[in-house]
């Protein structure tokens, strides 16, 4: 008989074995024997070219990233300008917006046939291409770009927090000591934010290595798009796998470097007058700059792709409102809420027994579950695919030997790969979410309760579970904006037949039809955010 | 039956012992204070007392019950304590009244309603029960912390320094408060502290603790007057301390003179002790042939602490002010010294 302390103790575990299984799978099968010798094949000929190309987008990226969002945190958190309340926010938005939509709104606003070239062509008077240079967008550099846009946020809205969070009082100090504001600013608030600057460029770094639609889109061949095209067009899951692993290397040096400077993060939060109330007023040149940096980059990341797309939208609306739209959107939206539902229960088991147990076991839970985030789709796919079409194979093996017939492809073949596929990836959002709003309620409210009669799950249902509402909503939220824009794990794990609309975009965007796959974009930014918006409100009340 | 009875209580934590075989009694009706340092194991105590510690040897028997022993570590929600946090842990998404009905879920909502009025009136804060926390003053939420618990009717009432986070104005207003209140309810109570002044006014005996084992349990007077370590006198107050010989049955012999005891020493002749003396024991006059140097004068409102060398030793005084022949001292004044006569407490030289 298994004891009530025993099942409390063997779930937490059991959840955390689900969502580590992939990562594990992927090591063991990194060292087994290829006997198709395509991994020795592609060692030969392209994965140095790949890896180099995946150095250089995440390093082309990282810079630009920091170039964009440096400025953008500093105007909003330090001075004064007008619309700054307004930028704060905004300055997020580009988060709304799946890079690979960017990219096709931007190929085709600067192809030949785009209004640029258009403009530039009866502006100049010249007649066709070999007139005049015009830059490729569909190059390297284009992608840096674009997931520059795309991503600059993550570390934006880092360094704003810890601008805010540093005490005024040592800039000011700086000034005393003879400073000019441009020289405390690089002298004392930049090396402050260094912990949070790492942490954010870590994050960028995740995200770039993780991209698959972009440089796929732009014909840019890194690791992520070899890893697609091993196990779809040489259909070899043990090469896949490899080059899986390879990049789970690196992610490993990515992840040791932001848990270091996590942990570092935490001596320079002060208390004290803050910049708040100590911002710069701009005015003349410096008002003007500040405004157009900001207004500029809200332009090219946010305004003009959202433009596009309502353009082509709405001129394309009766073709892309159809019967296909409506079901993908049902699919998407379902899809969302359910992974959303269960990477909070994933995150409720884990999170609640490292409060009812902390200790190093269940710092190890909380540890492995948030691991999937930082892990590619695409990696996280093949993941999941090693261990369920082994089962699938056992079970049909097993059917056949008991004299029935086979029951087909039980979990790899249907939306349960899917699922765990999403839950693989987002759990870790969930779990993060839920550990930062469990840590705000004091522990002595445990024990008060504890002491006042009431047990464990009372304890849980009476006093944990109101106090963290907001964050369950928020963890909710995130997973579902997530789940509803990720696009590698669908394209790789879906069943025949079943679409989402990321991945009902993305074959518009592969045979370049952005008429079509504008409205469906749309409704991909928009179901994003409004959930973001809302998460938002919610957070600034947190706080 | 005592409310509280711990015997050869034992807990590890990372290799450290932090309680060393500690033996407890606390009688019904009674408060005690847990006294201490910072990392003597008090408040480890306490929550050992509460179950929310692991890794125990020992028992604990809460009004007869036995909660902790070999094999048995009865929950915390079924000891029947009341446990008063410092930070006072009231529930923050909960007003007063379902604060302090938290406990009550098995009541009717009338007898939920009596049991919450009854003690809000106890803690004279009735006109509260619809506000939140968060909009109560430091002391108002100690109050209501109070109430909570004693709407629970727990057999013992454990409290972790409550009273740390006050004011000093109502802290020690507070503390009468509450200790009358509990008096009121007849309720035995265990109380942790580092502040021996919150000891002296809340504790009827205070349990002086160090490195996990109690030295000494006493009422508050008694530890500062007879105190049976030199740890103990120290903790309690300034001492100073006098070299002795034995005279005879009844004398000592000292720097300061011949020191007579109304009561028989039961010491051999000649043997060395360090006698204990309290600032206020000795008298201190202005002396143009005395020995004492005077090297240090502060003066303190209702007495001077003045510091005097004295055959190459140095001694703390107090001298009241409000003596009709009070004096005042200045650096270099020579002094002699007189030793009041007292109940001596002599230590091991």
């Amino acid at each position: 008989m298994i004891s009530k302390f025993n099942l409390y103790k063997l779930l937490p575990w059991a959840v955390t074995c689900l969502i580590i299984t992939p990562i594990f799978a992927l090591i063991i099968s990194a060292f087994s024997i290829d006997n198709s010798g395509s991994f020795q094949h592609l060692i030969d000929t392209v994965l140095i070219n790949y890896t180099f190309n995946t150095l250089l987008l995440i390093l082309g990226v990282i810079c630009l990233s920091f170039i964009l969002a440096l400025p953008a945190a500093w105007f909003v958190a330090c001075c004064e300008f007008p619309s700054r309340t307004v930028l704060q926010w905004a300055f997020m938005l580009p988060l709304a917006i799946p890079p690979y939509i960017v990219a096709i709104v931007y190929t085709d606003f600067l192809d030949f046939s785009g209004p640029v070239q258009q403009f530039l062509r009866s502006f100049m008077g010249w007649q066709q291409a070999s007139d005049y240079y015009f830059p490729d967008i569909r190059t390297i550099s284009g992608a840096v770009i674009v997931l520059s846009l795309t991503l600059y946020p993550y570390l934006y809205l880092l360094l704003r927090s810890a601008f805010l969070g540093q005490s005024g009082g040592l800039f000011q100090a700086a000034r005393t000591l003879g400073l000019s504001p441009w020289a405390a600013f690089w002298r004392v608030s930049l090396p402050l934010s260094r912990s949070a600057i790492a942490v954010g460029l870590s994050l960028i770094a995740m995200e770039t290595l993780g991209d698959f639609a972009t440089v796929n889109y732009f014909a840019v061949s890194t690791l992520t798009t070899a890893v697609y095209d091993t196990w779809l067009e040489l259909g070899s899951l043990t090469t896949a796998a490899k080059v899986s692993s390879f990049m789970l290397l690196g992610l490993v040096i990515l992840i040791t470097l932001e848990n270091y400077s996590r942990r570092k993060q935490k001596i320079y939060q002060r208390s004290g007058a803050t910049h708040t109330e100590l911002r710069f007023v701009l005015q003349g040149w410096k008002k003007w700059g500040a405004l157009s940096f900001s207004w500029g980059l809200l332009f090219a990341a946010f305004i003009l792709p959202l433009c596009v797309l309502f353009y082509y939208a709405f001129h394309y609306f009766s073709e892309s409102l159809n019967e296909s739209l409506w079901q993908y959107t049902v699919n998407s939206l379902w899809l969302a809420v359910i992974v959303a539902f269960l990477a909070l229960l994933v995150a409720l088991i884990v999170n609640f027994y490292q409060r009812l147990s902390p200790g190093p076991l269940a710092k190890t839970c909380i540890r492995f579950t948030s691991l999937g985030y930082a892990v590619p789709g695409t990696v996280v796919a093949i993941g999941v695919l090693i261990p369920f079409t082994n089962i699938d194979l056992w079970l049909n093996q097993l059917l056949v030997e008991f004299g029935f017939s086979r029951v087909g492809l039980l979990f790899s073949g249907t939306l349960f790969i899917l699922v765990m596929g999403y839950l693989v990836r987002f759990s870790a959002i969930a779990v993060g979410s839920i550990d930062s709003s469990l840590a705000q309620v004091s522990p002595s409210l445990d024990l008060a309760s504890r002491t006042l009669g009431q047990n464990a799950s009372q304890t849980i249902r009476r006093v944990n579970l109101p106090l963290i509402k907001k964050g369950l909503l928020t963890a909710f939220i995130l997973v579902f904006i997530e789940a509803m824009k990720e696009l590698p794990t669908a394209l790789l794990l879906r069943p025949f037949n079943f679409e989402t609309l990321a991945t009902y975009v993305y074959q518009f965007v592969s045979d370049e039809m952005i008429e079509y796959a504008a409205l469906p974009a749309l409704l991909i930014v928009l179901m994003g955010l409004v959930p973001f918006i809302v998460v938002n409100r919610l957070l600034e009340k947190a706080s | 039956m005592c409310a509280l009875l711990v015997k050869q209580l034992s807990c590890f934590y990372q290799h450290n012992q932090v309680l060393n075989s500690l033996d407890l009694k606390l009688q019904k009706n009674e408060i005690v204070c847990l006294l201490g340092e910072s990392g003597c194991g008090k408040t480890t105590l306490l929550r050992a007392v509460a179950g929310l510690q692991k890794q125990l040897c020992g028992s604990i028997v809460i009004n007869g019950k036995t909660v902790n022993e070999q094999g048995i570590n009865i929950t915390p929600e079924k000891r029947k304590i009341g446990l008063i946090f410092q930070d006072y842990a009231l529930f923050p998404h909960l007003n007063v009244f379902d604060n302090v009905a938290f406990s009550l879920n098995k009541l009717t909502a009338l007898e939920k309603k009596e049991r919450v009025n009854d003690v809000l009136s106890l803690v004279q804060l009735s006109d509260y029960a619809e506000r939140f926390p968060h909009q109560l003053s430091g002391g108002q939420q100690q109050r209501i912390a109070i109430a909570r618990a004693l709407a629970y009717q727990p057999d013992l009432m454990l409290l972790d320094e409550p009273f740390s986070n006050l004011d000093h104005n109502v802290r020690f207003q507070l503390i009468r408060e509450i200790r009358s209140l509990l008096k009121a309810r007849s309720m035995s109570a265990l109380f942790v502290t580092h502040s021996k002044e919150e000891g002296f006014a809340f504790a009827d005996k205070i349990a002086l603790m160090q490195a996990g084992k109690i030295v000494q349990i006493d009422s508050a007077q008694r530890l500062y007057q007879q105190p049976k370590s030199r740890y103990v006198a120290d903790f309690m107050g300034q001492s100073n301390y006098l070299n002795v010989t034995v005279n005879d049955d009844y004398s000592y012999q000292s720097d300061l003179g011949l020191l007579t005891s109304d009561r028989p020493l039961k010491h051999s002749k000649g043997k060395p002790f360090s006698l204990l003396l309290r600032p206020e024991q000795v008298v201190i006059e202005l002396d143009g042939q005395g020995l004492g140097e005077v090297l240090e004068v502060e003066f303190l409102g209702a007495y001077q602490q003045v510091t005097v060398s004295y055959l190459n030793k140095n001694y703390i005084i107090k001298h009241s002010n409000h003596l009709h022949n009070s004096m005042q001292f200045n650096l270099g004044d020579r002094v002699s010294l007189k030793v009041l006569s007292h109940d001596f407490v002599v230590f091991e030289a």
